[in-house]
């Protein structure tokens, strides 16, 4: 077995939206290089709570890397230091023993705090209520196989659709532009048949919507794709600026 | 009270037509007077909001994630079923309903099986509608696959991610009726009761996770889509917020619960690595089409391999025992999920699993790799190898991955009737939540189905029915039902959060996992069942005196959300055994010790069992009443299952 390991945190805390919030030093020991990350921060709330502190709040649910509902900032890093995962599937093995870690929220206006390390992320569902569907009922369907789609397309659309809405790309970017997660749902939809027919009002309002929330504008540093957890690739906002441009010159 | 199914009589193929023109309808213009409440948002309940939406009805969607796009569903990998026959091979609608009530060892309803297989072309259908990006042959069209062990392509996916993109398309469908201001949402929202009035749901009472506020809403009907409650066992793949509160909370008021001890322990997944863990993951079942699973022949050597003075490479084939292949020669490596498991839990008990803890078997792709190249394998389970490598740090191309079963999926739930409407009027259940379609045990790929199909469309049609009957008055919220409500759930969160006993939730929470998971998992005889009894019971009186529950109500508290989950899980696991107790044979997914053949294999006892449970709660500390809704066959013949 490989020998447990020692860590210094410092965490934000924050008890409300409200209020003020400041870093605070905590330690943790007999972490196993298994634990995964958030295992970690489960023994420092039990340490927590057997002391009678308030336990560090934190979003999660799935727990695999899949809800998008994990988001901490640790070492300056969405999701921490390691390649295309989220954190809950981040283990303490890329931790040297007695490292000092920093773990933050997301930090953004549209991404307001609520407690500790949990965020809103509203924006992101109103942004896709913009525009973000086919519009079709349910029962108003044609067979499946009635409109075939070249394979290409198709993974081109599947890549793009992989996004888990975790706000990685926002909060990685220094002008917390929701660029990425915006045009990978436009990029999906404007590379199927299904989703032709309302594209340029999709783009147009989709756009919209994520301006009136308030995240910046995009200035192309590519952060967003580089932090992704899906690895989203950049060429989805190269897609959703043809599709906005198109839409704005025709209309 | 008695059980009335209501199946339609008349031929199996033409129960769900003849149904539905008998349904009463409700007038286009009048759906805009009546509101709905939907208490979840993944593929039962999502689809069902948006579909009550486009058809007019007002909608209030709650779930406990901060968005509607996180439930659970999310995490599906495999796939979904369906009888479209595309790959004609062989499908169709009676064989997907003869293998879906076969694959749940006949412990299901004839008619709502062959339903579900009916209306499961539509579901491909509309998913292609919305933009699911379903995989594709080069000549545009869709691909299909094979699945858990079936004899035919029938599994629709989406790269390991079929239930994360079937939920994003569910999601769309409800976003767009949001901006249509036809659906509201509550996220991060609990339910935590249901409100009857004069004997109808008539609403919810609800507490703000970000405030705390204690709420009820009011409507003219309730629909349940709450998931499984697979979490009563700590430890499982489901997620960390999933409950079986709102479950229990409508059995306390009423609904009965049926078949509440089935099941499904999954043979595949990441084995436990300390008592640290919190959760388990799953890795996909198609690993066993290539994998060969082994354990060493004896204990000595596998005592050698913990002690790390031998590496699994190194173990010589002769001292190998490939335990599926030679117990089972015609299935193999692919038996059925429960079979696969009991084999799992048998070698390890005689001392020879793997691992650091000894609770683990072999997934070796040596084999495979050997015939069909790297690149092959590779290009199957690239992501599957990779996410295994992530968290165990071990290469399965080059060292045997371990596994070890893991509760993944609940086939109990609310009793529900043909209609999805649970024993209180106007209560209807869907998705994981309700017992319907599969029986004891549950065929891979048909959660996915199952969900969409009560969704999209069964609920959307048999809501109208019992609507139609309803007049538009509103109930207020202001009603004594809905303040007694309210009241009870406030006294319950001030009863936690001033013990302040000595002990954390997530103590008592592994404690009872425990339990269950030695006395009520995936091998259970009567002993062992009325020793959990006891337990469960000596340890639900244990946390309300000694439980610690930190914080107030009025802020986001996470450790209250876990404590009042866990006191739902603390008298449903009590359910679970008794069921499982009641249930004198082994049938799918149960396995009773004393129901046993000669070869060790699980034996039905069709004369005596062929029921559903449902439960009806008598109140605190009162024994439940069991009643037993027979099964009736007359399209399948009954066989034991065998897959030697
Ligand atoms: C890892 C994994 C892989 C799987 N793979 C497959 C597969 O390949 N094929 C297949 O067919 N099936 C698969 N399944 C099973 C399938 O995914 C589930 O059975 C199905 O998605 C359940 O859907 P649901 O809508 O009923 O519940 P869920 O998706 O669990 O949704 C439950 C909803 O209820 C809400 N909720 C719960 N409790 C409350 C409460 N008290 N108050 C308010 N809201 C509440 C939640 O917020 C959520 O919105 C898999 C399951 C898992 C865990
Ligand atoms: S908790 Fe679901 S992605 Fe991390």
């Amino acid at each position: 077995m490989e020998k447990e390991r020692t860590y210094t945190l410092k965490i934000w805390r924050q008890p409300n939206a409200n209020m003020k919030g400041a870093f605070k030093t905590y330690k943790v020991e007999d972490i196993s290089p298994g634990t995964s990350f958030l295992e970690m921060l489960d023994i420092l709330n039990d340490q927590l709570s057997e002391n009678g502190e308030d336990p560090v709040h934190f979003d999660h649910d799935c727990r695999e890397g899949i809800c998008g509902m994990c988001s901490l900032f640790i070492n300056g890093r969405p999701h921490g230091p390691d390649e295309e995962i989220t954190v809950c599937q981040l283990h303490m093995r890329v931790f040297k023993d007695g490292a000092k870690i920093t773990i933050e929220p997301w930090r953004a206006n549209a991404f307001p705090v609520i407690k500790d390390l949990v965020v809103d992320r509203s924006a992101f569902d109103r942004i896709v209520q913009a525009g973000g569907f086919i519009s079709v009922n349910t029962g108003a369907a044609v067979d499946a196989n009635a409109i075939p789609i070249q394979k290409v397309n198709a993974e081109l659309a599947m890549d793009a659709a992989a996004c888990i809405g975790c706000g990685a790309c926002v909060a990685v970017c220094k002008n917390a532009s929701a660029m990425l997660f915006t045009a990978a749902k436009v990029s999906q939809l404007a590379l199927l048949p299904q989703g032709d027919i309302e594209r340029k009002e999709r783009a147009m309002k989709m756009v919209a919507q994520m301006d009136a929330e308030g995240f910046g504008a995009c200035t192309n540093t590519g952060a967003c794709s580089a932090e992704c957890p899906k690895g989203i690739d950049l060429s989805v906002i190269a897609r959703m600026n043809r599709e906005y441009f198109t839409a704005k010159v025709t209309t | 009270m008695s059980l009335d199914s209501k199946i339609p009589d008349g031929p199996l193929a033409e129960k769900w037509t003849k149904h539905k023109f008998n349904l009463k309808l409700v007038n286009p213009a009048n759906k805009r007077k009546y509101d709905i409440i939907v208490v979840g948002t993944g593929l039962a309940g999502a689809s069902a909001a948006a579909s009550f939406g486009e058809l007019g009805y007002n909608v209030k969607a709650f779930l406990y994630q901060d968005s509607a796009r996180r439930a659970h569903s999310i995490a599906a990998q495999g796939g979904i079923n369906a009888a479209k026959n595309y790959t004609n091979d062989g499908d169709s609608v009676f064989r997907l309903f003869y293998d879906t009530i076969k694959g749940g060892d006949y412990r299901s309803r004839e008619a709502n099986v062959y339903r579900l297989a009916e209306v499961s072309n539509n579901i491909i259908d509309q998913c292609v509608a919305q933009g699911v990006p379903f995989a594709r042959e080069y000549g545009g069209l869709l691909d299909n696959r094979s699945f858990g062990g079936a004899q035919v392509s029938r599994t629709f996916y989406a790269r390991g991610q079929t239930g994360q993109q079937l939920l994003l398309g569910a999601y769309s469908a409800l976003s767009r009726q949001v901006a249509a201001g036809k659906v509201t949402l509550f996220p991060r929202t609990e339910m935590l009761d249901v409100v009857l009035v004069d004997g109808k749901a008539r609403g919810i009472v609800t507490r703000n996770m970000i405030t705390g506020k204690v709420e009820s809403h009011s409507a003219h009907v309730v629909v349940l889509a709450t998931g499984g409650y697979g979490n009563v066992f700590f430890l499982s793949t489901m997620a960390m917020g999933c409950n079986g509160s709102a479950v229990w909370r409508a059995h306390k008021k009423g609904a009965f619960f049926g078949n509440p001890s089935f099941t499904q322990i999954h043979p595949t997944c990441i084995p436990v690595h300390g008592d640290q863990q919190s959760k388990l993951t799953l890795m996909s079942e198609s690993l066993r089409n290539d994998g060969r699973v082994w354990v060493p022949k004896t204990k000595e050597i596998a005592e050698k391999l913990k002690a790390g003075e031998m590496k699994p490479t190194e173990i010589p084939e002769e001292d190998r025992d490939y335990y599926l292949e030679r117990i089972y020669p015609s299935f193999g490596n692919l038996v059925p999920r429960d079979v696969a498991s009991r084999n799992a839990k048998n070698v390890c008990d005689e001392g020879r699993g793997v691992g650091e803890t000894g609770l683990a078997v072999f997934l070796d792709f040596r084999d495979a790799i050997d015939r069909d190249g790297v690149d092959v394998i590779k290009a199957k389970y690239g992501n599957l190898f990779q996410m295994y490598e992530k968290i165990v740090d071990d290469n399965p191309y080059e060292t045997p991955m371990m596994i070890y079963p893991a509760i993944h999926y609940t086939m109990g739930g609310l009793w529900v009737d043909y209609n999805l409407m649970t024993t209180i009027p106007g209560l209807y259940a869907t998705g994981e939540c309700n017992f319907s379609d599969h029986g004891a045990n549950r065929l891979g790929a048909s959660a996915l189905m199952q969900g969409l199909a009560d969704g999209y469309f069964v609920i959307p049609y048999t809501i109208g029915d019992y609507l139609a009957d309803m007049p538009y008055d509103k109930v207020s919220t202001e009603h004594p039902e809905f303040q007694k409500a309210e009241k009870e759930v406030k006294e319950r969160i001030d009863k936690l959060l001033n013990i302040n006993g000595s002990k954390t939730v997530d103590q008592f929470h592994k404690q009872l996992g425990h339990i269950m998971w030695e006395k009520c998992g995936m091998s259970r005889n009567a002993q062992g069942l009325k020793e959990a009894i006891e337990e469960i019971q000596k340890l639900r009186e244990e946390y309300w005196k000694d439980v610690k529950v930190l914080g107030v109500n009025e802020e986001l508290n996470m450790t209250l959300e876990k404590a009042l989950r866990v006191a739902d899980f603390m008298e449903l696991a009590e359910l679970m055994v008794n069921d499982a107790l009641d249930r004198k044979e082994s049938c799918g997914g149960h396995f009773r010790e004393e129901s046993k053949t000669p070869e060790g294999e699980a034996k039905r006892d069709d004369k005596n069992f062929a029921y559903v449970s449902a439960w009806e709660y008598q109140g605190e500390g009162k024994p439940e009443v069991l009643h037993k809704e027979e099964l009736v066959f007359e399209n399948v013949k009954l066989t034991q299952r065998s897959y030697k």
